[in-house]
């Protein structure tokens, strides 16, 4: 497919413009007629992305930039087969067209080199990821990150792992499951608490995860197709003691306490697990754990 | 007499109309009221089908079915088990035309590159159209296997309500439908032995269908539901293990906690191949907590080779496995986050294990482990934890190294690693001579060796040399067309090859095209390939299930050119989002597959056959 016309449109998509190729890159390549335009990291940010294939040099030699360099000394080329830096490009802000050099004219008009070096130092953002790329399917990848963090949380004492996906850090990027059970229901589920900022939003989002399920619970014949209109009711009043169920969670520290009675940001950093009671249950429960948990902003929600 | 032979040795049995299946053999059709004595015609007929009724498999079938006319029919009576590798290849009316007296069908649909979201997902491969046919044709219909298939919850309906005798349904990889299709399947099939969903994407109507196995005892051999996502009654599925005595397989979905699964697992000790669901408890289980003895319940299954599942695995319950780790041959780690620590004292024990599949979370240390144990290991796969191009690298060309020098009769291997060296898989093409599948994901593109930075053409070159059974290939990394000249000059049996981000010019193509006879599989995104490249292959196409290229660089004009030389080829030009008509001359993706029929007519708007 020919993406010729779209050159100059160096907004990152998912789609590579390839290029046919030279030959072997160690062999000199200053005969070469084909010049082509790599883009990296401005100073030398990216370079340790690059894994251990890192270039500095050759492709200077080759081109038509050698002079007009302003991104800066340090470059992640790969000197490959005339091939951009595509190993790591997903680690650079720019993407990496490359230039068919039959288009000469159009891929070095000043105007794509000063897009080029702007989009250079722009910063690092996350990798700009192509589709279907690395070939492993969705249920593999969404699987792994839960699992990985359940290890996270609950081998907190364990020796330490070389488990890649254990880390605190990055798990806000990937979300932040909690258990959460309910009364009534026999299997608990997880919820993302990275994906809300606010308990209003949470109430809700348990809600719709529990409500089917309490449904289900209460018409137990088998092989009934549920049907979503009948038999359900939203569960509401969590937060303020006023519903059938109140929401409670577990902290760090084994204690339970009424979800609301911290600002957000502390309770997000403090829970360990959450719980879906019964209101009427909550009073031989709870109530101790609630008077030591006075919280100091009361109104915060 | 032998004027006779001749004959029918040609043309035998033309007086003998499609219902002859239905007459008695033997008898002289044409001749008058007199039982004469059988025709020579006859007796070879009658030879034949008893002969045919041994050939199993269907190369020898179709190779029979060409001698002759009468070869021709008595295969098509007598065939039993039908295998259509590509659903569109050929047409549902004219397969239950031609075989009439099937029991097993196995029909493959979408391309295996559809998977990873590169062409939108209604491009086709609907089972309906199938299921009617058989559904008038094939009453006697028994097993069913369906691969990358949309089956919706009224074909699978119409199944089990048009097969009184169905016993086995195996979906891999399918969509389309839900928990209403699977009550239909387990409430109407009464002699259902084989329900195995793999890798389905099944839609969660929150319908218990595994309430829906009739009361009584099941003749159920294998059930396998690790993949639906859905919620299940626990104590139905109890009890439909209890009344289940013949059952061998069971997979159980994540939301089987390990307290459920002992008590399953208990009913069941005559297991041999266990999904083990979520291996760990429902809720934190506090210190002292009486807990099921787990180890009890696995040193009980003294048939159990195969153990998957660890979905959400506690690694503290990892230990429970000891009992039946030495009588492993195929353990599935692949949704365990676990390291190496963790992994080493399981796999000690595994002296007889042969397939394996793990995470890189074990790191190459964890392999190394699995190297000096398992000298029998014959499949390993190695997934990522984290499936980014330049995320961490927990495995590397140190652990296929080191299995390659511990596992020295491995034939399939699929690793997904960031860092590779040209050095380590050619060792592996040395020390690993059995290799049929080889299968290298270095997820960074155009990776070359970490080592050496060349590309990693002589690693790859070094695996079709050497490995002289390959037939599956996958190559990534750092190509030039060096490589695709290694694969076509030595990869005579390749039937499969994948390539991606790989290749200088339309001559790694042609490399490939003009080199690997028995190529029937091959799929390329995003190389350097063009009109050029595509044409060299004119010679082999007819030969080829399917031909996938995306984002290389074809013009709807080369592929328009392919089409119109090739009439049998059906030649599909794809956008890779559901925009309505294509733009001038812009396409994602080119398929192109033979068939008997012709183009399509179920093909969507995003897909224009040239």
């Amino acid at each position: 497919m020919e993406g010729c016309s779209k050159l100059l449109d160096l907004i990152p998509k998912d789609r590579e413009w390839l290029l046919r190729r030279d030959k072997q890159r160690s062999h000199g390549c200053s005969e070469e007629k084909n010049l082509e335009l790599r883009l990296g990291p401005p100073g030398g940010g990216g370079d340790e992305d690059i894994g251990s294939g890192e270039r500095e040099d050759s492709m200077l030699s080759l081109g038509y930039f050698s002079n007009n360099n302003t991104c800066g000394a340090k470059r992640g080329f790969k000197d490959t087969v005339g091939l951009p830096a595509m190993a790591k490009e997903s680690s650079q802000p720019c993407c990496n067209k490359v230039v068919d050099p039959s288009e000469k004219k159009k891929a070095f008009s000043p105007a794509s080199a000063d897009t080029a070096v702007l989009n250079s130092s722009q910063k690092k953002t996350a990798p700009a990821s192509v589709v279907g790329w690395p070939p492993i399917r969705s249920f593999r990848k969404n699987l792994a990150s839960s699992s990985s963090f359940k290890q996270a949380l609950e081998s907190q004492n364990a020796v330490p792992s070389k488990v890649s996906g254990e880390k605190p850090v990055e798990s806000c990027q990937k979300g932040f499951f909690v258990k959460i059970n309910m009364d009534g229901v026999p299997i608990g589920r997880k919820v993302d608490l990275a994906a809300y900022d606010s308990y209003e939003k949470l109430s809700i989002a348990v809600d719709e995860l529990f409500r089917d399920l309490l449904a289900a619970q209460r018409d137990t014949s088998a092989g009934v197709i549920q049907n979503k209109q009948k038999g359900e009711r939203a569960i509401t009043g969590l937060l303020d003691g006023n519903g059938e169920y109140t929401l409670v969670y577990e902290d760090n520290e084994g204690d339970r306490v009424l979800v609301g009675d911290v600002p957000w940001h502390m309770f997000v950093s403090t829970v360990k697990r959450l719980r879906v009671l019964k209101s009427s249950e909550l009073h031989s429960l709870c109530l101790e754990s609630k008077q030591e948990k006075i919280p100091l902003h009361a109104d915060y929600k | 007499m032998s004027e006779d032979r001749a004959e029918m040795s040609e043309d035998g049995g033309e007086s003998s109309s499609p219902s002859s299946a239905t007459k008695p053999r033997g008898c002289d059709v044409s001749g008058g009221g007199d039982y004469l004595s059988p025709s020579a015609d006859q007796v070879l007929d009658n030879v034949l089908d008893n002969v045919l009724l041994f050939l199993t498999s269907r190369r020898d079938r179709n190779a029979a079915s060409l001698v002759s006319k009468s070869w021709w029919r008595a295969e098509a009576l007598t065939r039993e088990e039908l295998f259509i590798g590509n659903c569109y290849a050929v047409s549902p009316r004219r397969v239950t035309e031609r075989f009439r007296r099937v029991r097993a069908v196995t029909l493959k649909g979408k391309p295996r590159f559809a998977d990873f979201n590169l062409m939108p997902p209604n491009w086709g491969a609907h089972f309906a159209p199938w299921v009617a046919a058989m559904g008038h044709r094939y009453r006697a219909l028994e097993k069913l296997c369906l691969k990358r298939m949309r089956v919706k919850d009224e074909d699978l309906e119409l199944l089990a309500r048009s097969f009184p005798c169905f016993k086995e349904l195996v979906l891999v990889c399918c969509d389309g439908f839900g928990t209403s299709g699977l009550a239909m399947v387990a409430s109407k099939c009464r002699q259902l032995r084989v329900l195995d969903l793999t890798e389905d994407d099944v839609i969660d109507d929150e319908v218990d269908w595994i309430s829906c196995f009739p009361e009584g005892e099941t003749s159920l051999e294998s059930l396998i539901f690790d993949c639906v996502d859905c919620l299940i009654d626990f104590e139905a599925l109890e009890q439909l293990v209890t009344r289940s005595p013949s059952l061998k397989k069971l997979r159980l979905n994540r939301y089987v906690n390990i307290g459920q699964l002992y008590r399953l697992m208990i009913q069941a000790p005559q297991l041999t191949h266990l999904g083990t669901g979520s291996f760990s408890p429902s809720e934190i289980v506090a210190q002292g907590d009486q807990e099921p003895d787990y180890v009890s319940a696995f040193a009980a299954c003294r048939s159990l080779v195969c153990l998957s599942g660890f979905r959400e695995i506690t690694s503290d319950y990892l230990p429970a496995i000891y009992p039946v780790c030495a009588n492993l041959t195929s353990l599935n780690f692949s949704y365990a986050n676990i390291s190496a620590e963790q992994l080493i004292p399981v796999i000690r024990h595994c002296h007889k294990l042969q397939i394996l599949w793990v995470l890189d979370s074990v790191c190459d240390e964890g392999l190394h482990a699995v190297a000096a144990t398992c000298k029998d290991l014959r499949e390993l796969r190695v997934f990522p934890v984290d499936a980014r191009e330049d995320g961490e690298a927990p495995v590397s060309d140190v652990g296929l190294l080191a299995i390659s020098e511990g596992c020295s009769k491995l034939q399939s291997i699929l690793y997904f690693c960031q860092r590779m060296t040209n050095a380590a898989v050619i060792a592996m093409s040395k020390n690993c001579p059995d290799i049929v599948v080889f299968r290298l994901c270095i997820m960074g593109r155009h990776q070359p060796d970490h080592i050496t930075d060349e590309p990693m053409d002589e690693g790859f070159g070094a695996i079709v040399k050497n490995c002289k059974k390959l037939t599956r290939l996958a190559v990534s990394g750092l190509l030039t067309d060096r490589a695709f000249s290694y694969i076509g000059q030595y990869g005579k049996l390749v039937r499969t090859l994948s390539v991606a981000f790989a290749g200088n010019s339309d001559m790694g193509l042609k490399y490939v095209l003009e080199g690997c006879p028995r190529l029937q599989k091959l799929e390329i995104r995003d190389s350097p390939f063009g009109d050029s490249a595509l044409h060299s292959g004119l010679h082999h196409y007819y030969n080829m299930r399917f031909l996938w290229m995306s984002s290389c660089k074809l013009t709807r004009q080369g592929c328009k050119e392919i089409a119109q030389r090739l009439p049998r080829l059906v030649v599909e030009v794809i956008n890779g989002s559901e925009e309505d008509e294509m733009e001038d001359d812009f396409f994602d993706v080119l398929y192109m597959y033979r068939s008997l029929e012709g183009p399509r007519a179920d093909a969507p708007r995003f897909v224009t056959i040239l």
